[in-house]
């Protein structure tokens, strides 16, 4: 599944021209760009369009108003500090998990592959769920937690393990495939001149796979701050405690306080936006370049 | 004198043999010269056994010790069993819609080019980059009876929000990036040559179409199809808004499962969590086993 959808920059290249003997007909190109735009806009479009307009509905104060209130404030404070810890445990796992695929050869890296891919196929409820299992008051280390006064489950380690489980296979994504093209022949020849392993890695590998590396962390860190089922399973809704954006954006919105609820989740819509944004910098700078 | 080349009988350490030594070596054993293999690998096993292998293997443990009979009272009953139709059916639905619309747009993006191609190409990974519960509400609002699209359906007695068909819009949002990313570098390298040939052997346009073009589309559409699937299956914050929650009639799995989590039945609430990760295993092997099949023929 490492390849299967061509995010990484490099598989997309430009529109190239098209013979004439493949040209479809006029009427047909009319009716097919017609059908596919209007499907885009039907539901791309329009829901993007939706959370900026209700966000705004009740005006610029309101939504000011909103997004500084303390329980919105302390959810966006929990966000980042999430992210700020997922992020980069994320990253030391991919450059070490791509470093391990792509570099050597090993029996079961298929598997191993299989299993980088799995959080893609688990549901993000079930996600949270196991950890409820592990550390919950009924889990396996319930009691051990309980009698040594440490919450997991229900508070922001709970949190934290929950959005990892479900964003690690981001950096991983991007950097196998790209390093596995990029084969190992700069390696060998740092390592020949006289290169232990992390000036190899640093000055050798690290600048070719920056852009891969980027992406991917643009990718972990949009989908962390916007995970929400597995963090809804594990956090408890503690207001001003253990909620994070996704998750207030849901108390907001159940307490029919819509135009709150669309402001916070305008700032995430923003940062989607902004993740697109930044994807397709990227990927345009390849595809120049390349 | 040292002896630069290390002949003597003592084993050559690293750093100390020169690299043609090393590489006869290393072209014998299994090893590489690279460094960092056991570092890597082992932390990659260690990150994966703790975070991910540890935690689900204590779903399937707790199932174990349900017993058959309970495993099956859990998973049977008729509320479970509505929200598993809704769920696979949902699913399933909206992954043919994806598969039929996300091979227009992208033969659209490939092939024709239009003003804003480039933008209507980076919007596609939208669903991608959106928090599922952004997308919630941004649907629900849109399709309530009084939402920018559901006034206009209103009149005709169509309802989206909070019914089976607002699950379906849902589903079908969150998957579309699926099928369009999968198909689009398949279409990109499909060599013209083969479709200048059906021509002159005299296909019309439609015939080249359905039997030269669709078959080499084929594995990567399915392989977007089983992508789509099984990202519907699971999907929790884009449907919860608007589906409503009504027990037998618009509640998906994943809600049931955390609606079981606050009755503390977790017993109950693992066994439907198993069967949703059986299904879960049985789609990624597919999707594996599609991927191989589409390598066979492609360079993805």
């Amino acid at each position: 599944m490492a390849s299967a959808i061509a995010t990484t920059p490099s598989a997309r290249p430009a529109l190239a021209p098209t013979p004439r003997a493949n040209r479809d007909p006029a009427w047909a190109r009319g009716l097919l760009t017609a059908v596919a735009l209007a499907f885009l806009a039907c539901f791309l479009v329009l829901p993007i369009v939706a959370v900026f307009a209700q966000a705004l509905a009740k005006g610029g104060a309101y939504f000011l108003a909103a997004v500084r209130e303390p329980d919105a404030l302390a959810a966006i404070r929990l966000t980042l500090l999430t992210v700020a810890i997922v992020v980069p445990a994320n990253v030391v796992f991919g450059v070490a998990a791509a470093w391990a695929i792509s570099k050597f050869k090993f029996t079961g890296k298929s598997l191993l592959t299989t299993l980088i891919d799995l959080p893609f196929a688990v549901s993000p409820v079930i996600s949270g769920l196991v950890y409820v299992l592990v550390f919950g008051a009924q889990g396996w280390f319930g009691p051990w937690l309980i009698a040594h006064n440490v919450r997991v489950i229900f508070a922001v380690p709970g949190i934290v393990l929950a959005t990892t489980f479900v964003t690690f296979p981001f950096v991983a994504r991007e950097l196998i495939p790209l390093m596995q093209a990029q084969g190992t022949d700069e390696e060998y020849s740092a390592v020949t001149l006289g290169a232990n392993g992390w000036q190899t890695f640093w000055r050798v590998t690290l600048p070719n796979i920056r852009w891969g590396l980027f992406y991917g962390v643009i990718l972990c860190n949009a989908r962390a701050m916007g995970e929400f089922g597995a963090v809804s399973v594990v956090s408890g809704h503690i207001r001003g405690e253990t909620n994070t954006m996704p998750l207030h954006v849901e108390i907001l919105y159940n307490e029919y306080n819509i135009a709150g609820a669309f402001a916070v989740a305008s700032l995430l819509a923003l940062l989607a936006l902004a993740t697109l944004v930044v994807k397709s910098a990227i990927e345009w700078r390849q595809t120049g370049s390349a | 004198m040292h002896d630069p080349m290390n002949l003597s009988a003592q084993r050559p350490r690293r750093g100390t043999t020169p690299p043609s030594f090393r590489t006869m070596s290393s072209a014998r054993s299994s090893r590489s010269i690279l460094p960092g293999f056991g570092l890597s690998l082992g932390f990659t096993l260690a990150y994966l056994g703790l975070i991910v292998l540890v935690p689900l293997s204590a779903a399937f443990l707790k199932t174990a010790g349900m017993g058959l009979h309970d495993f099956v009272a859990a998973v049977a009953s008729p509320r479970v069993v509505a929200a598993y139709k809704l769920s696979f059916g949902a699913s399933l639905a909206a992954g043919f819609v994806n598969m039929v619309f996300g091979l227009v747009v992208a033969w659209v993006l490939v092939r024709y080019s239009f003003p804003g191609r480039k933008l209507v190409d980076a919007l596609v990974d939208l669903p991608f980059a959106l928090p599922t519960a952004v997308a919630g509400i941004a649907l629900t609002s849109l399709y309530s009876t009084n939402g920018w699209v559901g006034r206009w359906l209103a009149p005709y007695g169509i309802r989206v929000a909070f019914t089976w068909t607002g699950v379906f819009v849902a589903l079908t949002f969150i998957g579309l990036p699926f099928v369009v990313r999968t198909v689009q570098p398949v279409l990109q390298e499909l060599e013209p040559d083969i479709e200048e040939a059906a021509s002159t052997l005299g296909a019309n346009r439609l015939q080249t179409i359905v039997r030269i073009l669709l078959p080499q589309l084929l594995p990567s559409l399915l392989t977007g199809f089983a992508l789509a699937f099984a990202r519907a299956l699971g999907e929790y914050g884009s449907v919860v808004f608007i589906s409503g929650n009504m027990p037998m009639k618009t509640e998906i799995v994943p809600l049931l499962i955390i609606t079981k989590l606050e009755q503390y039945d977790y017993r109950g609430a693992t066994a439907i969590a198993v069967v949703m990760l059986v299904s879960s295993f049985v789609l990624l092997l597919l999707i594996n086993l599609l991927q191989k099949w589409s390598r066979r023929y492609h360079a993805i």
